[in-house]
């Protein structure tokens, strides 16, 4: 036992050695090719979920940043880039760890992400420090745009923005006069509910709240409650999985009230977890512009086709966003800048068209410009049914 | 907030006994095992999640066309209970033999296995998630952590309705057929040789066993019926609510052994005092208070009652029940 221990550890130390020892033949190799006008490399890092259970709106921007540095790269430019992957499975911890190994190992010059508001609260610190860029492509919470970082930016417009959006949405086109407004109680949930209950007070409609518990199954208190309400309109800040199981009680127990909800709600997995039609006619705000076919603009059109040869797959949610965000890298990158300094230096002055706006950052890193757009689902997907400010009344 | 009480009280009052039946099929499992080993299985709530796990993938794999109702909806339910119950009972024997027989037989302390419960609930919640859940519903490996849902097999009309007072058939179903599984119980423990042998255990193990009881045998059988409670209740929550997860126990278990204590933690007419007493006081809570004053509201009341009656609503244990 004791023998084939030391075995063991001979051999580790053994492997050790060896890659070591590789490691320092690659780079040796690398900085004679640096000498020789070969191109030079720099490193991004894109930081989210990319194999846990919310991936799936994870995997969509990394894709998109994928196809921006890869068709960068095709060009043959004089300084390629690299793109490295961090799988933080949206547990901020592992995020805050993952940022000291990009920061201190990989020497990256930029980060695409975090994807999350969470991770992007812990992550954002040690960034700063660092004095490392970082757009994210999905992190909408309010506050993070409030801490002051400077090397801190975001491509699409955070909860305030959004839920504010929906809420006119809601007051314009619906012409709701008695709201129900349902959260779960978390940050992101309840951030956007109260959001959207302050705009809708401000234009004089009658709001009630209740919450649902994020882990819980039997919703039939709040239930009862909207029943008893009687409310033109509900509007839920949260998950899919918590809203398909509250949309399902809802029409099972006889409330036929428009449900809408904001950007966690975007996903087929609603229709599924409502059962049957339930979900249909549920409305969606999200300040991403998903443009499957491309209709909106030619740069649009170019993306989605290039996107469906490249993935085999339509651009689904932050796709573009994830597009954008690497773009906003890229043309720092293009211009000659090549330090984390001068990239970010870049970015405070960048304006430059993306697929889903123009990109161009205010001094606190919010987008200059977001707009939100609502979408209508209806059978197991969704559609667009446009910008909130101007989109109509979806069929009753 | 007396006029929103007011305004829901009966829903309230129907919701509240149909949750309840469930927290105390589930509540059963607890407060059986407890009176035997004076053991608290935390593990349970995974014995129920297996059920539902089972009763999900067995509607899946039936594909039922359209919604059941009526007889085709009963006659479903009772199929669907026998899977939960072949699931969470052989779950329920099984985590016996591996995760605590072994600890027993060696004169382990009753916190090691208090442990050992705790650690056997947290395997097989992430088997469930890595293994159990992606392998039957085919889903990639990271979509184990997502719910599942049934297909839509239960068709839902109200059966009774009187002004405000309206039942609707789940919900009825669910109640009747709790009452009915507590009954057979009941009369189980309280007329069978089985049933005399687990009162018995519970009462004085040194001395059942020189009286001719065979103490493995009684385990494994109290272990298979808390096991094959705990699947009625995952074929009732699978009516219900046509969906699960991985995580489905750790709440409904929590409500459970509450139920479990409030009605006298031994106690097997005490499980379903305390599930119903639970179920109203959570639906009565959150129609006062809201929504998020549930959990709140269904302690404070724990602790109040536990204050004046310690032993629980119904106080007195397995081991003095007779008939």
């Amino acid at each position: 036992m004791r023998r084939s221990i030391q075995g063991l550890a001979a051999a580790a130390v053994a492997s050790t050695l060896l890659l070591a020892a590789c490691g320092g033949n690659d780079n040796n190799g690398g900085g004679g090719g640096g000498g020789s006008a070969q191109p030079s490399t720099v490193k991004l890092g894109f930081m989210g979920d990319l194999t846990g259970e919310n991936s799936g709106i994870v995997i969509p921007p990394f894709n998109g940043a994928t196809m921006a540095v890869d068709e960068y790269n095709a060009t043959n430019p004089t300084t390629k880039i690299q793109l490295i992957r961090y799988d933080s499975q949206a547990q901020p911890d592992q995020a805050a760890s993952l940022a000291q190994q990009a920061l201190k190992t990989d020497k990256i010059v930029g980060l695409i992400g975090p994807a999350f508001s969470g991770e992007s609260q812990q992550v954002g610190p040690i960034l700063e420090e660092g004095k490392i860029p970082s757009v994210s492509p999905s992190a909408t919470n309010v506050t993070l745009g409030q801490k002051g970082w400077k090397y801190w930016h975001r491509i699409l417009a955070n909860d305030g923005v959004q839920g504010a959006g929906i809420a006119g949405y809601i007051v314009r086109a619906l012409k709701a006069k008695k709201v129900f407004v349902v959260d779960d109680k978390q940050d992101y949930s309840k951030g956007l509910a109260d959001v959207v209950d302050n705009t809708l007070k401000e234009n004089g409609v009658t709001t009630q709240r209740d919450t649902v518990d994020q882990n819980g199954s039997d919703y039939s208190s709040t239930v009862n409650k909207i029943k008893a309400a009687a409310p033109d309109a509900i509007f839920y800040g949260g998950y899919y999985a918590q809203l398909g199981r509250l949309i399902k009680q809802l029409r099972e127990g006889g409330v036929k009230a428009r449900v809408l909800s904001g950007d966690g709600s975007l996903d087929t997995g609603l229709p599924k977890g409502a059962g049957g039609t339930n979900a249909d006619g549920a409305v969606v705000g999200c300040p991403c512009n998903i443009d499957r076919t491309g209709v909106s603009s030619p740069a649009s059109k170019k993306f989605a086709d290039a996107y469906k040869t490249k993935f085999n797959t339509v651009p689904k949610i932050y796709s573009a966003e994830g597009y954008d965000a690497a773009t906003a890298f890229i043309k720092a990158i293009e211009a000659g800048n090549t330090t984390p300094e001068k990239i970010n230096q870049f970015l405070s002055t960048v304006d430059t068209p993306g697929v889903t706006k123009q990109i161009k950052f205010g001094p606190n890193g919010e987008p200059a410009g977001g707009e939100i757009y609502v979408y209508l689902f209806k059978g197991p997907d969704y559609t667009l049914l446009g910008n909130a400010k101007e989109a109509p009344a979806p069929p009753a | 907030m007396l006029h929103d009480f007011v305004d829901q009280f009966w829903p309230s009052t129907v919701d509240g006994i149909s949750l309840g039946s469930i927290y105390a099929l589930v509540a059963l499992g607890y407060t059986m095992v407890y009176g035997v080993l004076r053991l608290i299985n935390f593990a349970h709530s995974e014995v129920f999640m297996l059920g539902t796990v089972a009763v999900v993938y067995t509607v899946t794999e039936i594909g039922v066309s359209s919604p059941l109702s009526g007889i085709s909806l009963i006659a479903m339910l009772v199929l669907l209970a026998v899977v939960g119950m072949v699931a969470s009972a052989g779950t329920a024997v099984t985590l016996e033999y591996v995760a605590y027989r072994p600890l027993r037989k060696r004169g382990a302390s009753r916190l090691a296995a208090l442990i050992s419960a705790i650690g056997a609930s947290l395997f097989l919640q992430q088997l469930a998630a890595l293994v159990i859940i992606p392998r039957l519903f085919h889903k990639p490996k990271e979509g184990g952590r997502l719910p599942v849902q049934s297909p839509n097999w239960v068709e839902r009309k109200d059966v009774i309705s009187i002004g405000d007072f309206v039942v609707r058939n789940d919900k009825l179903l669910i109640v009747v057929s709790a009452v009915l599984m507590m009954i057979a119980l009941d009369q189980f423990v309280n007329r069978t040789k089985l049933g005399r042998g687990i009162r018995a255990t519970a009462q004085d193990p040194e001395t059942s066993v020189l009286m001719g009881v065979n103490i493995d045998r009684i385990v494994t059988a109290t272990f298979l019926i808390g096991g094959a409670m705990a699947g009625v209740a995952a074929a009732l929550y699978v009516m219900r609510f046509e969906e699960t997860n991985f995580f489905v126990g750790f709440l409904l278990g929590i409500k459970a052994f509450t139920a479990a204590v409030l009605g006298g933690i031994g106690n097997l007419r005490g499980a379903l005092v305390g599930g119903i007493v639970l179920g109203l006081i959570e639906m009565y809570g959150s129609a006062l208070f809201g929504s998020e004053w549930q959990h709140v509201v269904a302690f404070s009341v724990l602790v109040l009652v536990l204050m004046f009656r310690p032993t629980g609503i119904l106080g007195e244990s397995l081991q003095q029940a007779r008939v």
